[in-house]
């Protein structure tokens, strides 16, 4: 007992400069972007009841909704607020399917290799998909 | 009941997070169940306009199912975000900051997405 405390090892995860050089799985690609699509709507919250507010409060607001996506405010263009649109369609779409994919493996326990790697595939062609259709609606 | 707090605060065992596990789990169908019936709402025949979108919101069992929605959110994105923060943000100070801006901007956004409901 006489002996000196040796420093405990610490085992970290990866630093934030290896990132780059990490190479994920698709199911790891998902389970990253999930956090990265909430974190993303949790920030844009005021932007999104701010849509919420003006779309739905009076006739004259809505107006006013729709004049900001056509023709912007100030020296802020109108594609600008579309672009921050389909940034949150996506981070919606990416976060409900990766969260169906969750509530399903929960429900069933399905945890084999093959359904990660396919379900984490379909998540993120689908998440994407989605978001060009729905982006080339909100375009042209 | 045997009390579990202070000084005689059970800190080993299982079942730690899992009420933050299942409340994530149960808000998320709720949002999810809300999805839909927006999207099959938005999809009705008849062209997109201020009556309509507003209609939609205007029925007694969307406005609850939206207030419900509200509430659900509020609690998921605090589990979530708290989970970053845990993950991420080591010192206790700073952490705690972080924790409390959440807890401010999400109450705040609560309010303002209700009072939007509520006048409608």
């Amino acid at each position: 007992m006489t002996e000196t405390v040796k420093p405990r090892p610490s085992f970290r995860n990866i630093h934030i400069s290896q990132i780059v050089s990490y190479r994920l799985p698709p199911a790891g690609i998902v389970s990253i972007l999930h956090r990265v699509s909430g974190f993303l709507m949790f920030l844009l919250l005021p932007f999104i009841i701010w849509m919420f507010d003006t779309s739905l409060t009076s006739e004259i607001t809505y107006g006013q909704f729709t004049s900001v996506f056509a023709g912007g405010i100030g020296p802020v263009p109108g594609w600008f607020f579309k672009l921050v649109v389909l940034a949150l369609i996506w981070a919606y779409l990416h976060h409900f399917i990766a969260g169906l994919r969750h509530l399903w493996m929960d429900m069933t326990h399905a945890v084999t290799r093959e359904f990660g790697h396919t379900s984490a595939v379909v998540t993120l062609a689908l998440s994407v998909l989605l978001t060009l259709l729905l982006g080339s609606k909100l375009f042209f | 009941m045997a009390q579990n707090f202070g000084s005689k605060r059970i800190v080993v065992g299982a079942h730690y997070g899992f009420k933050d596990w299942l409340s994530q789990r149960v808000t998320a169908t709720l949002m999810a169940l809300f999805t839909v019936a927006l999207i099959v709402q938005v999809l009705m025949p008849g062209a997109m306009d201020y009556d309509k979108w507003a209609g939609i919101f205007s029925s007694n069992w969307m406005k609850t199912l939206t207030f419900v929605v509200i509430i659900s959110l509020l609690y998921h994105v605090w589990v979530g975000m708290r989970d970053i923060w845990m993950d991420y943000v080591k010192p206790v100070g700073v952490r705690l900051g972080l924790q409390v801006f959440t807890i401010a901007w999400l109450v705040g956004c609560a309010g303002w997405a209700i009072q939007v409901l509520w006048r409608l």
